[in-house]
């Protein structure tokens, strides 16, 4: 890899043991994916904290916290003392709610540990954010600024809607990336990689949140992470529906990009979407595949009295959070279900200078930050039926957790947790 | 009797070393967070071919990654835990696997000339060198294809 004289400064030494680190893990990582260089990036999304026993016994024995950054966040074995960051970094979510950790199931002893690890990471300079959606809350890419993410939802958001560039980074080539300001310069880095190659036309309208996350989710299987070009959009899709969409077609694909033609900044023209390539297949979506991928993602679902309804995958947005608490206020969860709503701190805040927070409270249900079941592993004690409006909810659970899932949408999800019942597909 | 079948494969070095051991082949792609248990080093995603199988100190032979960005960290602690594999063989690269490959500290080699796919079965004993970029299969010849 050719290498600048910054970066082989910054290997050698200049900068102090970490930054030396980091800068070997980029050279190792750049060379394996055969890249030819680095690309500078002042934006990154990843995981420095600590929030399980594996991590926090390796600290006690191996040197402390510094430890655990050296060996999980920048592949040394030889302990090095953490460094500021140089890029602005924001951190992803956890494996739970520090605010709420008894129903997570999370000793006190492990939250001690991981406030312990979130004020170290503060001091670093990262913003703890705690979401898999930091462009809600004070992290927007420009189009074109090169970035370093990780979390599948994200990155897809951040290439094709921002029209931001990232690959999807891990825990430690993102860490590497905040001290050195550097990433492979590699895949959606570069022109070539954006452009489609095959396309779908749809032949429904697809308008609702619901909608969209069974066309990602459809989409996703098909294409796997090849880079799609989407002809026929109706409405123009908002945040919570261009979200669920990319995190659906993330977790049942692997895309890491799409193309709504006259939506999305790099496919004003079916043309620009494609750059000159010559789509390899073209596939309709219409009343027959959202029927099948519905079914399909509904397979685990066999009782219908239901123990548990999760909202918020991706975290949600407050205007979700508004709708959630018009459905449910003057409501009750009931007696033998429960509902839990995840969102970004930031957005509790506004909740509740709003009054959502009171209202989702007040029918018995828990507005939470930070985290999700499936990061964290946690539903309520019991659970052997649940229901999302998330169709990467409803992928993820029943695998994590053996749990049976329905997946439709927020107001059906609402009803269950109120009534007890999937009315639902 | 004949001896061994040895068959030799050329390929790009991901990450660099020389190690060997049994291989594991799968045509499927592997997801690391929810797919694989790094405390005993086993498949554990659903409908997954390999599914309760192990790939500590085995030769893994894959298409390629897919899954979360977990992916890395999974395979980050199997090495710690002594449950990752001895060295990969993998068709499509992307960064999931070039940065789990790479934390693993085994080597690593893709962008071969034979698909090691077609030609490495499951039990055969493979070599992978891959600062030469050679990977060597070795299995024991059929008594009845020696006739």
């Amino acid at each position: 890899m050719r290498l600048t004289d910054e970066e082989k400064a910054m290997r050698d030494g200049r900068d102090g043991p970490a930054v030396a680190k980091a800068m070997d893990l980029l050279i190792r990582y750049g060379e394996a994916l055969g890249a030819q260089g680095l690309v500078e990036t002042r934006n990154v999304c990843g995981t420095v904290t600590a929030t399980t026993p594996f991590l926090r016994d390796f600290a006690y024995e191996k040197g402390g916290l510094d430890a655990v950054f050296s060996e999980f966040n920048l592949d040394s074995s030889e302990v090095v003392p953490t460094p500021r960051v140089k890029a602005f970094s924001s951190h992803l979510q956890l494996g739970f709610d520090p605010h709420h950790p008894a129903e997570m199931g999370v000793s006190d002893e492990i939250v001690q540990f991981y406030k312990r690890s979130e004020a170290a990471a503060a001091r670093m300079g990262v913003q703890i954010l705690n979401t898999c959606t930091p462009y809600q809350v004070g992290n927007v890419p420009t189009r074109g600024e090169h970035c370093a993410w990780m979390e599948s939802s994200a990155v897809v958001y951040c290439n094709s809607v921002l029209g931001a560039r990232t690959n999807t980074e891990g825990r430690e080539s993102a860490s590497s990336a905040m001290v050195t300001c550097r990433i492979p310069d590699w895949g959606f880095h570069r022109d070539e990689f954006r452009r489609g190659t095959l396309g779908v036309r749809l032949e429904m309208p697809v308008e609702s949140v619901e909608d969209w996350g069974l066309f990602g989710y459809w989409m996703g299987e098909w294409v796997q992470d090849r880079v799609s070009v989407i002809e026929g959009v109706g409405p123009v899709p908002n945040l919570p529906r261009l979200k669920h969409f990319g995190a659906a077609a993330s977790s049942s694909g692997g895309v890491e990009m799409f193309h709504l033609v006259g939506v999305t900044p790099e496919a004003s023209t079916v043309e620009q979407a494609y750059g000159g390539n010559r789509p390899t297949d073209v596939r309709p979506y219409g009343p027959k595949e959202r029927a099948e991928t519905l079914a399909r993602i509904n397979m685990t679902g066999i009782d219908r009295k239901v123990d548990y309804v999760m909202l918020g995958c991706p975290h949600y947005t407050i205007e979700q959070i508004w709708e959630a608490a018009c459905l449910l206020e003057g409501r009750k969860v009931h007696a033998d279900s429960a509902l839990w709503i995840f969102t970004p701190r930031a957005i509790k805040e506004v909740a509740t200078r709003n009054g959502y927070t009171q209202i989702i409270e007040a029918a018995g249900a828990k507005l939470l930050t930070d985290s999700c079941s499936a990061m964290s592993r946690a539903v309520p004690p019991g659970t052997r039926v649940a229901a999302f409006d998330s169709a990467k909810q409803a992928h993820y659970l029943p695998a994590i957790l053996g749990v049976q899932a329905w997946f439709g949408t927020t107001s059906q999800c609402i009803d269950a947790a109120c009534t007890g019942r999937w009315s639902g597909a | 009797m004949t001896g061994d079948e040895i068959i030799t494969i050329r390929g790009r070095k991901v990450v660099p070393g020389v190690a060997e051991g049994e291989a594991l082949v799968t045509t499927e792609p592997i997801s690391g967070w929810g797919g694989v248990d790094p405390r005993n080093g086993t498949v554990v995603e659903m409908r997954h071919e390999l599914r309760g199988q192990s790939f500590a100190g085995k030769v893994l032979v894959f298409p390629g990654a897919k899954g979360s960005s977990g992916w890395s960290a999974q395979f980050h602690v199997a090495r710690l835990m002594g449950t990752a594999p001895a060295a990969w063989l993998f068709n499509q690269m992307t960064t999931k696997v070039a940065l789990g490959t790479v934390v693993t500290h085994a080597p690593a080699m893709t962008d071969f000339d034979i698909d090691p796919l077609t030609v490495i079965r499951t039990g055969d004993w493979v070599r992978v060198d891959a600062d030469a970029g050679v990977v060597t299969v070795r299995r024991a010849r059929s008594p009845c294809a020696a006739k």
